[in-house]
């Protein structure tokens, strides 16, 4: 491979070694999240010429002066004609340190199922406030979301601050208000950053004019908050997708499980159980795409090969046989509603978790949850489109789950309609907004007591 | 199989993060693998172009050391770059892969399809591709589409669902929530399946320049007869180009993506190796498809509206 010595070969050095970060925006278009989008994708050099003249196009014939960046992030047109929202939109950009995939969601109340998916892969999620307005109920439905979901990563974004002047105490105190919220709701982490998206203060370059703050820009933070899962958090499980039997005279006797570790770190001579059957085996080797390594780890796909000629198909789970999930029939979750017909008791529904789908049935709906509030309403009897609630499911057959707060991907599952295949349901295993510490404060107790 | 060159950045990462080719190529090859586990007859799109050789690519390591287990199919606009056709049969014969060719051609001398006024195939391609699915029973379509592309496409889910007349309604697509995939259809329904989604254009060259995949040599810069038309150097040929008042030159050029002949176009290039095009394109200041293809200019909602309809 040459070297060539011209510039732009450096920077396509940079980007060759580099990470990536999921993220979700919430907000709504009042909060200037577009804005917000369109600055990201413009200051990091990410929209390209044609797309910007196409943008400049649309903002004149809309008779603006400059080009409208909220523009950047329009959707299609069914959506513009019809009134729907096919709802996320996925953006990439790229700094040399780092490469993005945004979900870019739409943040009214009627979206929450948007922001749920958006939020479903993402290691970090912004949430817009306007400076004028500080923590409004619709700032307190996305708290609720990410904490639901448990993205590691809250930023608020306090927007606008050009129109309160660039006042300090106006950004103080919504930050305040704001982080004691997330972190009663069991946020793991909240970065406030002051920024005015218009104007471009701190979302890539540092404001000249708020220098009462100190950290970092919004763009700054992407670049640097730590992103990949630390195998040490959770036990090891890999869902089997697909058994490998290439029956050549070449590899007469391969048999490789092949799967993408949903979590923890999997080594060579590690004793394993395959559930749900319960037998147990030994690692005898780890392909990595072609490549013999002695560990693996999440979210890598792999191929185990297991000493013995056991039994195992597509659905099964391999796990460390010290650390092997309880299989249960009985289902408690909270759950966000998807789709626009309803989830009643009663319905018979599918479910499927990591690579296995079963029968279930909805038991009981115990309670639907108010996102304005979390206050919870008992009994509702059934749950509609955007509505976030606690189920409990019976399945046909015991699954290994894990609980949602230890492990989002194997403690996940979504329910399906079995007459159409529409997906109805998200689901998160076990206690939702899970604080790291048991809540004491009697109070706060009775807001989350379903 | 090449190690890896591309290692995660020091710093402020943890030492778990993947590298982004190493997370975005875990993610295609769990896509991959999803669609074999619960689809009966899947096949993938194979032009011969970039994205759907990457693709082959990621099969070829998601299943090895067993053979890839589904066919090809390419949808022959009888407007080829005959190096692409050689590049598609020596891919084939080398993997002993299935391929199936559905031809627009074929459509065309049986009368069912009529040559548009502008000699574009790009758009007729949608008829000959359902109806190969259908006869084919294919339930499962792999393309390289990403979600960078195009408007239209940045909504576009991993799995999407397509009717039996391969059209896509927005209304029907479902959420997609972790990396749980729903493939669900019903009888003559299918599923397009995209595991290129997250990848942009440099991630994709950034990927073959550290794989060693090979390419058709119209992806680097190379003398050609072309002529202009609609601001884009197109290649002479039998397809009805040029037109008398357009002046054939030789240029160094190369082609960022590979379509049919009437409606891509080469653009102005002296990168010759990998390094050179990432370097090219890393500097670039339009688009993929805003540089090289006429038929997403033929309205703002170009992509939109063929998608509808049952295209890629």
């Amino acid at each position: 491979m040459t070297t060539t010595t011209t510039t732009p070969t450096t920077r396509a050095a940079d980007l060759s070694a580099t990470t990536l970060l999921r993220f979700a925006t919430a907000g709504s278009v009042d909060d200037g999240k577009s804005t917000l989008v369109g600055r990201l994708l413009h200051d990091s050099k990410s929209v390209l010429a044609d797309q910007l003249e196409a943008v400049e196009r649309a903002s004149a014939s809309r008779g603006q002066d400059g080009p409208d960046l909220a523009l950047l992030t329009d959707g299609l047109r069914a959506e513009r004609e019809q009134g729907i929202t096919i709802d996320v939109a996925y953006r990439y950009f790229a700094t040399p340190r780092r490469r993005f995939i945004l979900a870019d969601t739409p943040g009214h109340v009627q979206y929450t199922r948007n922001m749920v998916t958006g939020a479903s892969t993402a290691e970090l999620t912004v949430i817009l406030v306007d400076a004028r307005h500080g923590v409004v109920e619709q700032t307190r439905r996305h708290a609720a979301i990410a904490a639901l979901l448990r993205v590691p990563h809250v930023v608020l974004a306090v927007n606008k601050m050009d129109l309160v002047d660039y006042r300090e105490p106006v950004f103080a105190a919504i930050a305040e208000e704001f982080t004691a919220y997330a972190t009663e709701l069991g946020v793991l982490e909240v970065t406030a950053i002051p920024i005015s998206a218009l104007a471009g203060d701190n979302v890539v370059e540092p404001s000249a004019t708020m220098d009462w703050y100190g950290g970092p820009t919004v763009l700054e933070h992407l670049e640097t908050v730590p992103v990949g899962h630390d195998p040490a958090h959770g036990h090891a499980r890999l869902p089997v997708q697909y058994v490998i039997r290439p029956q050549t005279a070449e590899h007469p006797d391969y048999r490789g499980y092949a799967g993408q570790i949903a979590a923890g770190v999997f080594r060579v001579g590690e004793r394993v159980t395959v559930l749900p059957s319960g037998h147990t085996t030994t690692i005898s080797g780890i392909d990595l795409l072609g490549r013999p390594v002695e560990a693996a780890r999440t979210p890598q796909s792999v191929t185990l090969l297991l000493a013995d000629d056991i039994d195992i198909s597509r659905g099964d789970l391999i796990v460390p046989t010290e650390h092997a999930p309880s299989a249960t029939q009985d289902i408690d979750a909270t759950v966000c509603h998807v789709a626009d017909q309803p989830l009643t008791v009663g319905h018979r529904v599918l479910l499927k978790h990591g690579t296995r789908t079963v029968k279930a049935l909805v038991q009981d709906i115990p309670s639907r949850l108010t996102l304005d509030d979390l206050s919870p309403h008992p009994r509702p009897g059934q749950l509609v489109a955007n509505d976030i609630g606690r189920v409990t499911l019976r399945t046909a057959e015991p699954l290994p789950v894990d609980a949602y707060a230890d492990s989002r991907r194997t403690g996940s599952f979504i329910l399906i309609d079995p007459a159409d295949g529409t997906t109805l349901t998200a689901g998160m295993v076990g206690e939702s907004f899970a604080a790291p510490e048991p809540v004491t404060d009697p109070a706060a107790e009775d807001g989350w007591d379903f | 199989m090449t190690p890896p060159v591309v290692t995660a950045r020091e710093g402020t990462d943890t030492p778990y993060a993947l590298s982004h080719l190493d997370a975005l190529e875990s993610e295609a090859v769990h896509i991959l693998r999803e669609v074999v586990g619960e689809f009966e007859r899947p096949v993938i799109l194979f032009s011969g172009g970039k994205d759907s050789i990457v693709m082959l690519h990621l099969a070829l390591k998601a299943f090895a050391p067993a053979a890839v287990p589904f066919s090809l199919l390419h949808v022959d606009t009888g407007h080829n770059f005959p190096e692409v056709l050689e590049f598609r049969d020596r891919v084939v014969a080398a993997h002993g892969l299935r391929l199936h060719v559905a031809s627009v051609q074929d459509y065309i001398d049986r009368g069912v399809l009529r040559e548009r006024p502008d000699g574009t195939r790009n758009p007729l391609q949608t008829l000959p591709l359902t109806e190969k699915i259908r006869s084919e029973r294919f339930d499962a379509v792999f393309g390289g589409g990403r979600r960078d592309e195009e408007k239209a496409r940045a909504k576009e889910r991993v799995f999407s669902l397509r009717d039996a007349f391969s059209q896509w309604d927005p209304r029907r697509q479902r959420p997609e929530l972790w990396q749980l995939y729903n493939g669900r259809h019903a009888p003559g329904e299918h599923v397009r399946v995209f595991p290129l989604s997250n990848w942009t254009e440099l991630d994709v060259w950034q990927y073959i320049a550290r794989e060693g995949i090979e390419l058709p040599e119209i992806y680097f810069a190379h003398e050609r007869e072309v002529f202009q038309r609609s601001g884009m150097w197109l290649t002479a040929g039998a397809w009805g180009g040029p037109e008398e008042d357009e002046r054939v030159e030789r240029r160094l050029v190369r082609y960022r993506t590979v379509g049919d002949m009437s409606c891509t176009g080469a653009v102005d290039s002296d990168a010759v190796t990998l390094e050179q095009v990432i370097a090219e394109i890393a500097a670039s200041r339009l688009t993929e498809r805003g540089a090289t293809r006429a038929d997403d200019k033929l309205s703002e909602a170009a992509m939109e509206d063929r998608k509808r309809e049952g295209y890629f």
